[in-house]
C-alpha cells in the first residue's frame, strides 16, 4: 500500500470529517463566540489539508499557502473578538 | 521505512485534529470548547507540518514548515485567551457542573465584594 494511497483512503477522509463536524458546530452555535472559535478551527484544519495535501502532490509550494492561513486566522479571531467586546458595551 | 515513518506521523496528526472536532461538537460550554479545541488542533497541525517538512528534506521548505510552526504557537494561545476574555466579559454562561471561577466578582460589580 503506498503512501498516496494511504493518504487518498485515510487521512483526507479524517480531514474531510473534521470539517464537517466542525461546520454543524457553525451552523449551531447557540452564541457569537463558538461560531467564531468553529470559524478558527476550520481554518486551522484547512493548514493540515494545505499540508496533506503538500505531501500528496509533492510540490513544495502549497506550504506557503499554509503560512498565509495561519497569519488569517489570527488576525479574523482578533478582529471578531475586538468587536464582539465593542458591541456589547453599548 | 520512510513511508511508514511518514505515515505514523500524518495519522497522529490527523487523528489529533479529529479529536478537537469532535470535541467542538459534543462539549457543553463554550469555555470546555476552547479549552479542547486550541490544544488538540495545534498539535495536529503540527505534526502534519512537521511530516511535510520530513517528506521534502529541503532547507527552503524546512524553513517554511518552522516559520509555521513558530506562528501557530505564538498565536494560538493569544487568540484564544481574546476570545475567551471577551465570551466572559459579555456572559456566556458557563456549564452547570464547573465549580471553579476565579474570576467570579472581578468584572460584574454587582456580584461577589469587588
Amino acid at each position: 500500500m503506498s503512501l498516496n494511497l494511504y493518504f487518498d483512503y485515510v487521512i483526507f477522509p479524517i480531514l474531510t470529517l473534521s470539517v464537517i463536524l466542525s461546520f454543524i458546530r457553525l451552523y449551531k452555535g447557540p452564541d457569537v463566540a463558538d461560531r467564531v472559535i468553529a470559524l478558527d478551527l476550520i481554518i486551522t484544519i484547512g493548514i493540515g489539508v494545505v499540508a496533506a495535501y503538500s505531501i500528496r502532490s509533492g510540490q513544495a509550494l502549497f506550504l506557503e499557502a499554509a503560512m498565509i492561513f495561519a497569519l488569517i486566522a489570527f488576525l479574523g479571531t482578533i478582529a471578531f473578538s475586538f468587536y464582539l467586546s465593542k458591541g456589547k458595551k453599548q | 521505512m520512510m513511508d511508514i515513518f511518514i505515515a505514523v506521523l500524518s495519522t497522529i496528526g490527523a487523528l489529533a485534529i479529529l479529536f478537537a472536532s469532535i470535541g467542538i461538537l459534543r462539549m457543553p460550554d463554550f469555555y470546555l470548547r476552547l479549552s479542547v479545541t486550541v490544544k488538540a488542533a495545534t498539535m495536529g497541525v503540527g505534526v502534519l507540518v512537521i511530516a511535510a517538512a520530513i517528506v521534502f528534506l529541503d532547507a527552503e521548505v524546512t524553513a517554511k514548515v518552522i516559520a509555521t510552526i513558530l506562528f501557530l504557537l505564538l498565536t494560538a494561545p493569544v487568540s484564544a485567551h481574546m476570545i475567551a476574555r471577551t465570551g466572559y466579559r459579555s456572559e456566556i454562561p458557563i456549564w452547570k457542573d464547573t465549580w471553579i471561577d476565579d474570576l467570579h466578582g472581578k468584572y460584574k460589580k454587582d456580584e461577589g465584594e469587588s
